[in-house]
C-alpha cells in the first residue's frame, strides 16, 4: 500500500478536527473534535509502525497509550464541563469569558468575576447547607 | 524500503488500496458531518461511524489488536460518555441554533490552509514509499501483547497510575457538594451570619443554636 493513503487521510481527519475545535461553541462538541484529532494521530502512528517494521512496535504501543490517555482526557473533560454547567447553567465556551481581556478598567471587569449561579438547584443546596451549618 | 523500480505504480491501485480509500472517504464524510451538523446527538452518532471506519483502516493496516481496542474504548465507552454528557447538560434534541460560533469562516480558512499545506508536504515527502503488507501480520494480538509486556511494561504501569488519577479526579470534580465547596459555602454562611448579627435577633438565634447543640451533645453522651 502506498504510504500516502493513510498519511493523507490522517492529515484530512486532523484538519476536520481542527475546524471543529475552532468553529464549535458547545464544549462537548469541542471535545468530539479533539477526539477526531487524536484519532488522526493514531492512524499516523499505526501506518508508520507498519511501514518501518519496527521490532519494538513503538507505534502500536504509543497508539494504545494515546487511546488510554484520550479516554482519561474525555473523562476529566466531561467532569469539568458538567461542573461548569452546574455552576453557570451553560456549556457554551463563548460565554466563559471571566479571564478575557476586555480592554476595560479593572473595576469594570471585576463585575464579571463574581460567580453567577444560574442553576436554582445549586443555590438551594447551598442554602440548605448554610441552614444546617447554622443549626448545628 | 523497497526499490523504486520494484514498487507498483500509483495509477494502478491494489485491492487493499481501493478498500482503504473507500473506507477513508466514508470516515472523512462522517467526520465532516460530525463537525458541521447542528443536531448534537447526531454529531455523537456520526462520530461512531468515523471511529468505526478508523477501526477498519487499522484492520487493513494489519493492526488487529489496535482495531479491537479502538472499537472497545472509543465506540464502546467514549461515545457513550459523550452522549451522557450531552444528556446531563440538557442538550436540545432538535436543531440547536448555537452549535456553531460566529468565527466559522476563520476556522474554515485555518483548517483549509493547514490541510493544503500538510497534504502537500506529506505527498511530496512520501511519494515513493510503500508499505509492505505481506508476510506475518504486524499487529496481531500475539505480537502486540509480547511487545507490550516485554519492552513497554514500565510505561504501561505508569499509564495505569495515570488512569487511576483520572478516575479519582473525575469523581472528585463531579461529586455534588465536594469538600472544597462545602467549606466555601460554610465560610459564606459564616460571613452572612456575621453580616446579619447587627440586629439583636441574630445574636439570640445563634445563642439558641449553640444551646441546641449543647443539648444534643448531652443527649448523645447520655445514650
Amino acid at each position: 500500500m502506498h504510504l500516502a493513503y493513510p498519511a493523507v487521510l490522517a492529515v484530512l481527519l486532523f484538519c476536520v478536527g481542527l475546524y471543529g475545535v475552532l468553529a464549535r461553541r458547545n464544549a462537548i462538541l469541542v471535545l468530539m473534535s479533539v477526539e477526531l484529532m487524536l484519532n488522526a494521530v493514531n492512524l499516523n502512528l499505526v501506518a508508520f509502525d507498519v511501514w518501518l517494521r519496527d521490532t519494538l512496535h513503538a507505534g502500536q504501543a504509543l497508539t494504545l497509550f494515546t487511546i488510554t490517555i484520550a479516554a482519561a482526557e474525555i473523562g476529566i473533560g466531561l467532569a469539568i464541563v458538567l461542573l461548569v454547567y452546574r455552576n453557570r447553567g451553560t456549556s457554551d465556551v463563548d460565554k466563559l469569558t471571566d479571564l478575557a481581556d476586555t480592554g476595560t478598567l479593572p473595576d469594570a471587569g471585576s463585575a464579571s468575576i463574581a460567580p453567577t449561579t444560574d442553576n436554582p438547584a445549586d443555590t438551594a443546596a447551598e442554602q440548605a447547607l448554610r441552614a444546617r451549618e447554622q443549626t448545628a | 524500503m523497497t526499490l523504486a523500480a520494484a514498487h507498483p505504480g500509483f495509477m494502478s491501485p491494489s485491492g487493499v488500496e481501493i478498500a482503504f480509500a473507500l473506507v477513508g472517504i466514508a470516515t472523512l464524510g462522517a467526520a465532516l458531518i460530525t463537525v458541521t451538523t447542528r443536531q448534537l446527538v447526531h454529531a455523537a452518532l456520526w462520530l461512531v461511524v468515523a471511529l468505526g471506519g478508523l477501526a477498519i483502516e487499522y484492520l487493513l493496516l494489519t493492526a488487529e489488536f489496535i482495531a479491537w481496542v479502538q472499537v472497545l474504548i472509543y465506540v464502546g465507552s467514549v461515545v457513550v460518555l459523550l452522549l451522557f454528557g450531552l444528556m446531563l447538560t440538557k442538550a436540545p434534541i432538535g436543531r440547536s441554533p448555537d452549535a456553531d460560533s460566529g468565527n466559522g469562516w476563520v476556522a474554515l480558512t485555518v483548517a483549509v490552509a493547514a490541510a493544503a499545506t500538510l497534504v502537500w508536504v506529506v505527498v511530496d515527502a512520501f511519494r515513493s514509499t510503500w508499505i509492505d503488507l505481506g508476510g506475518a501480520a504486524q499487529g496481531s494480538t500475539k505480537v502486540t501483547g509480547a511487545v507490550l509486556f516485554r519492552h513497554w511494561v514500565l510505561p504501561f504501569e505508569a499509564l495505569s497510575v495515570l488512569l487511576l488519577a483520572a478516575l479519582v479526579g473525575a469523581i472528585v470534580l463531579s461529586r455534588r457538594g465536594a469538600p472544597a465547596r462545602r467549606a466555601a459555602s460554610a465560610a459564606l454562611g459564616a460571613l452572612s451570619g456575621r453580616g446579619a448579627s447587627s440586629g439583636p435577633g441574630a445574636m439570640s438565634e445563634r445563642a439558641a443554636g449553640s444551646e441546641r447543640a449543647a443539648v444534643s451533645k448531652r443527649k448523645t453522651g447520655e445514650s
